[in-house]
This record gives structure tokens, sequence and C-alpha cells, in this order.
């Protein structure tokens, strides 16, 4: 059951019995929602609750069983793709090549010639632009925020996120934090998978729960989930 | 908010000049890939005498098994990369066209091959002591129409075998084949100039019409098998 | 419901044809004059031949239908596609004189409506998830034809001609079509993607577009290469081929039978599957 919060401004995205299925799995069953704009959501839930599946629904990785998902006000997610910030567990990166040269790579796929912003956006994350060392050797906090930078490569209005603090030391997590909440100030959508919701208590708008594959509860406060 | 589109030739060099700089930097798959051709050289010429004077009528095929084996090992390995960490979720999320990225790798697979077909041709020359009584000339095209058949179908049932078990496997069951008329041009056509005794025209003129049409279906359909999840 | 009554009388008939034309396949058609009774494997090999054609040419075009029928405009122009390609075979088969050796113009133009008529009728009486399975049937069961064919062909040639192979065009372009097929299935089995039926479509798109262009290298090949000919061209006699069309039809039953039992199996494997995906959907799932 989803409580709504009477939003007074039109949804981004709106989910309509989105139901994913891998053969006789059902990662989503029938998941009804709407967010709206300029808000950070952070997705809670055990393992296998269907967070991970539903944002790769969301990025278009993952075609719905049935149901529909409408993003920017279409139901073809492939059309809003360029407004789209994915990050996911693994890292999405080319291990052999530095933190620059993979950014660069990935702004061509966008069309984005100018690599200035590359720079400052990994400055930002703390990482430095100039290192050349290749992925591969970063540890795994560093390959994190690379891989954040990478999803902001393309200034997007919608962000996911899936686990973006695993592995990363609580300062830089705290970095993290302070620019999503910046980011949501200027306008972004940021969704947030993550298993440390304390991080984000004081930054996100909404908290969203999710077992077995649907919400269960959304709530402005992070309150401990009841043990049944 | 700024809307960017990809340019698609932009996107295909940009790929295949990112491949190529991995590939120079690393070497490895290249240095691997060159020794096992020059090894089927070498079993080759165990194999088949190359003193006997059938051996000269069948060099034309040897040579292109050879290449053949050189090229199913290039092609498993072409999404490598883009396996390790998912790469690919990166490229279908992105505005890029599916298309570029095939183009890239097609090109890259065919480079790469045809490196390799460089550095075993002297070989088989020397170890059978080729010599071509035909116009030698077309041989260049036929090297490049061969390579670029089996090229182009190999990185399309590449990405296919991604999405299966036994993938190495896949790859060849799959290539062998739908390759096997442009085997055969390929094969004759060889033949055909290093014996001098008939022309290879007309397995010029299949070979190219196999490329134009086996180019144009892998880049209908790649994008359905990219994103068959 | 039908089937149960349908199939059994169905299953009757053809068994009855099926005898009728062993009969005459074995018994009452002439004996060849140079080559004698061995010449009457003739009456399995091409018959298994031309249902595994047809078998075959069904499979593209489900395949095509798969592809293209998720797309509103891929699926119109591939319809006038198909119209046009048969509008062209009418035509051309009463404007080109004169017909490569063995065609006739009626035959062209026939087959070039049959080709269209098949492609509509598949169409109509056919959902395009069900369309797959009538892929998968028909692949399989045109499979095991080819096998008869291949098997058939050097049992005929050992005895008649004293080889067991040789590089004859429809003898090797059969041999690659079957090889072509048996990847489409191995394709089948071996993936772990979710849209296996878009893969396989697109493999089977392949085969077919390569069938022509292996036809046309076999057909270099001999000019340049002379080989000998297995099952021989020329005119045959008219009441052998009044038992190959008897031995034909039977055939086409018994596969027509086949395909049904297995496209039933095969429907409901599907519903079986779906029932159990619904189910896991609808029933809470125990926390982890």
């Amino acid at each position: 059951m989803v409580s709504s919060f009477g939003v007074d401004v039109s949804p981004i995205i709106t989910l309509r019995a989105l139901v994913k299925q891998f053969g006789r799995f059902a990662a989503l069953r029938g998941v009804s929602a709407e967010f709206a704009a300029g808000r950070l959501y952070v997705i809670l839930g055990d393992n296998g609750a269907g967070k991970t599946t539903l944002l790769r629904a969301l990025a278009g990785l993952a075609h719905p069983t049935r149901g529909s998902i409408s993003i920017l006000g279409t139901t073809d997610v492939r059309s809003v793709c360029h407004e789209l910030g994915y990050m996911a567990h693994p890292s999405l990166l080319y291990d052999e090549m530095s933190g620059m040269e993979n950014l660069r790579y990935f702004a061509r796929l966008y069309g984005l010639a100018d690599s200035s912003r590359d720079a400052d956006n990994m400055t930002a994350l703390g990482l430095d632009p100039a290192l050349a060392r290749p992925v591969a050797q970063y540890s795994q906090g560093m390959r994190q925020r690379l891989s954040l930078a990478r999803a902001l490569l393309n200034d997007p209005k919608i962000l996911l996120l899936d686990e973006p603090f695993s592995n990363v030391d609580v300062r830089s997590a705290r970095a993290m934090v302070a620019l999503l909440a910046q980011m949501r100030d200027n306008g972004k959508t940021i969704f947030v998978v993550t298993h440390q919701a304390a991080l984000l208590e004081g930054a996100a708008d909404e908290f969203v729960w999710m077992e077995a594959g649907q919400i269960t509860h959304r709530s402005r406060e992070l309150q401990p989930v009841e043990t049944r | 908010m700024s809307k960017t589109s990809a340019i698609p030739s932009g996107v295909t060099g940009a790929t295949l000049a990112k491949d190529l700089r991995l590939e120079w930097r690393s070497k490895d798959a290249i240095n691997s890939m060159l020794f096992f051709s020059l090894l089927v050289v070498v079993v080759f010429s165990f194999s088949f005498d190359p003193n006997a004077e059938e051996s000269r009528q069948i060099a034309g095929g040897l040579v292109w098994v050879a290449f053949l084996f050189a090229a199913v090992v290039a092609l498993n390995q072409t999404w490598a990369r883009e396996l390790r960490n998912q790469v690919l979720d990166a490229y279908r999320v992105s505005p890029a066209p599916a298309n570029s990225l095939f183009l890239a790798k097609a090109l890259g697979n065919f480079i790469f091959v045809a490196v390799l077909e460089i550095l075993m041709t002297p070989l088989f020359i020397m170890f059978y002591k080729l010599r071509a009584l035909g116009p030698a000339w077309q041989l260049l095209p036929i090297a490049a129409l061969g390579t670029w058949a089996l090229v182009v179908n190999g990185t399309f049932f590449a990405a296919m075998s991604l999405r299966t078990r036994s993938r190495e496997i896949m790859l060849p069951l799959l290539l062998f084949p739908i390759s096997i008329p442009a085997l055969l041009a390929m094969v004759n056509a060889t033949t055909a100039i290093l014996t001098g005794e008939l022309s290879a025209k007309f397995w010029i003129v299949l070979l190219s019409t196999y490329n134009v049409v086996f180019t144009i279906v892998c880049l209908l359909l790649f994008e359905l098998v990219l994103n068959a999840e | 419901m039908t089937m149960r009554r349908l199939f059994p009388i169905f299953g009757l008939l053809t068994a009855v044809l099926l005898s009728y034309a062993l009969y005459e396949a074995l018994v009452a058609a002439p004996t060849e004059q140079t080559m004698g009774n061995v010449q009457r494997i003739f009456y399995y090999h091409v018959p298994s031949a031309w249902t595994a054609f047809l078998l075959f040419f069904i499979n593209f075009v489900c395949s095509i239908q798969y592809l293209v029928r998720s797309n509103p405009v891929a699926d119109k122009v591939t319809n006038w596609t198909v119209i046009a390609i048969a509008i062209a075979a009418c035509v051309a088969a009463f404007v080109i004189h004169p017909l490569p050796q063995g065609m006739e113009p009626s035959s062209v133009a026939t087959t070039g409506l049959a080709i269209a008529g098949l492609y509509f009728l598949i169409k109509k009486y056919f959902s395009r998830e069900r369309t797959d399975a009538l892929a998968v049937v028909s692949a399989e069961v045109g499979v095991v034809f080819c096998t008869v064919v291949l098997v058939t062909g050097p049992l005929w040639a050992r005895p008649v001609w004293g080889i067991w192979w040789t590089w004859d065009v429809r003898l090797t372009s059969t041999l690659v079509l079957w090889l072509i097929y048996i990847s489409y299935l191995m394709l089948r089995r071996f993936s772990t993607s979710g849209q296996t039926p878009v893969l396989a479509a697109a493999l089977a798109v392949f085969g077919a577009l390569d069938v022509p262009l292996v036809y046309f290298s076999i057909w270099i090949f001999r000019t340049q290469h002379p080989q000998p000919v297995i099952g021989g061209g020329g005119s045959i006699d008219p009441r052998m081929l009044q038992v190959l069309l008897i031995n034909w039809l039977a055939f086409l039953c018994f596969a027509g039978l086949v395909c049904w039992s297995r496209y039933r199996l095969e429907i409901l494997r599907r519903e079986l599957e779906e029932t159990q995906a619904l189910e896991a959907l609808l029933e809470p799932r125990s926390p982890r």
C-alpha cells in the first residue's frame, strides 16, 4: 500500500502495475507509484525486494513483463535516455583506462565533446582528474565515486543510483550526500537504493520501503521497519 | 538543460579508437593470438607436408582454415572488456546508437584479424613455397572481403552468444554454417589465383554480395540482439 | 476439444495414405531402367526434401513475422514487400524469356502467390507469440525430415554411383540448411536470455539469406570443378511422377500430424509456464 502525499507538482515518473518476472521469479509484482520532480528518494528493503530491478526498469535496461513506466511524460524510456543517469553495483567502467579517459569516452557516447565538466565533476567527488592510474588500481571507494561521475556526465534530470555508498569511507560518503542534496536543490530528481539509509537522513525527501517486489510504505521520516 | 545528441560516426570512431588504444596498451590478447597463429601454421606444416605436390593445390584452403581459427579466437574476446563490470549497460543507457557500437567492434576485429593474417601469410609462403601463378594483386581484395565476411557475422554472433551458456562454443557453432558460402568463395578464389588455372572473378562477386547482404542484416538486427536481456 | 476428435481421424487418414504410398513406391511403381529397385529410395528422398524445405520456409516466415510485428512501421513495409514479391513473380514468369532450366511460368507464378498466401495466412491465424511456437515446431520437424534426406541421399548414391557423397548443389544446400537449423535449435536450447525468440528469429533470417548464396556458390564451384550429379535431372516418367506426388502428399500429412501434436504440446507448455509465473506473482513470498 502506498501512502500518497498530495503532490502539488505533476509527477515526473509514474509506475502503473509494473511487473517484472524472470521465468518464475517475480522481481516486481505490480508496483504502482508516482514520483515528483526535484526530490531525493531513498529506496530501502532487504535483498531480493526488487530495488535493483526497479532501478533497471527505470533506466530502460529491463523491459517490463506487464504494466507501464512513464518518465517525463512518455512511456518510451529510450527516447528520454539522455535525461537519465544510471549507476549500478558493478562499476560500468573500463578497468584498463584512467578515470579521465573513461569519462571522456562515455562523454562521446552522449555527444559531448567538452571535457572540462568531467574534470569538475571528478574534483567535486574528491578524485584527481590528472591521475593516470587505470581504474583497476583504484580503491573500491574511488571506483564508486568515478562511477557516480560517469552517471553525471550528461547532466541528467533524473539520477538512478544503486548502492552508491558501498565501500565508501564515511567522510567521502557524507561529501557525496552533500553533493546529491545540492543537485536536488538545483532541480534534479534522485533515486538512491542503499542499505545505509542513515547517511541520507537529513537530505532525503522521502523514504520508500520495498518488500517482496512491492512498495510497502513511504514516509518522510526514517522510521525503524516494523518487524513481523 | 542541454539536449545532447550523439553523432553516430563520432561514437563509432571514439569506440574504435578506444579499443585500439586499449589493445595496444595491454597487448595481451594480440600477443597470445600472434603465438597461436604461428602455432597453427607450424601444425599445418607438419600435418600437410609442404613438399608434396598436392599441398600446393590445397594451400588456398589451408591458409583460410588457419585464418578462420585465428578469427574465432579473436572474435571470442570481442566483448570481453565490455562484460567486465557490465559496461554494456552503460552503453545501452546512453543515447548512442547500437549500430555504432557494432561497426566499431566489427572494424576493430577486422583490423585485428588483418594483422594476424599479415603476420601468418609470409610464414605460409615460406613453408609452402607459394607462388601466385595468377594475378596476385587480386589476393588483396579477396583477403579483405573474406576477412570482413568472417568478422561482420562473427561480431554479431559473438554478441548473440553473450546471452547463452557455453559462450565460447556457441560462437563457432553459429558462425560456421552461415559462413560456408563465404568460406567456399575465399578458398576457391585463393586457389584459383595460386594455381592460375581458373578465374576468381565469380568468387569475388559472390563474396561482395555476401558482404553487402550480411552487413545490412547485421546493422538492421544488432539493436535487437544488444537489448535482448 | 476439436483436436481430440479430429486428430485420430487425421491420423487414420495419414496412416492409410502412407500405406498406400508405400505400396505404390515399393511395388506398383515401374522399375527404373538403369538403377533397378534401389531407385525406389527416390520416393523417400525427394518428398522428404520438399517437406523439409516447406517446413524451413514456414520457420522463416514465422521468424520474420515475430521480428516485424512488434513494430507497426516494419510490419507495414514487410506486408507490401511480400505483395511486391508475389506480383514480381507473376510478372517475371510471363515476361522473362527464356526462364532458367526446369522452371515453368505457371510454377513460378504459383510459387510467388503461394509465398504471399502462406505469409498472410500465418499472419491471420497466429498471434505473435504463437508464430514463435510455430517457428520452434517447424524447425524441429524440419530437421528430422532434413536428416532423412541426408541419410537417404548417400544410401542411394553408394550402390548406384559408387560414392557416398558429392558436392551436388541440392545435397550440399540441404546439408548447410541442416547445419544452420541444428545451430538454430542449439541457440534455443542454450540461450539464457528472456528474449530467446528474438535471437532465434534473427538467426533464422541469417540462415534464410544464406541459402541462396550457398546454392550460388556450389553452382559456381561445379562449373569450375565438374562433379557427379546425384538424383539426375531431366524429365520423369509420368507414372513415377504420380507415385512421387502421392508420397509427397502422404509425407505432408504425416508432417502435419507431427507438427500439430508438437504445436499443441508447445502451446500447453507455454500456458503452463505462464500460469506458474502468474502463481508466483500472486502468492506472498516469505521474507528472507
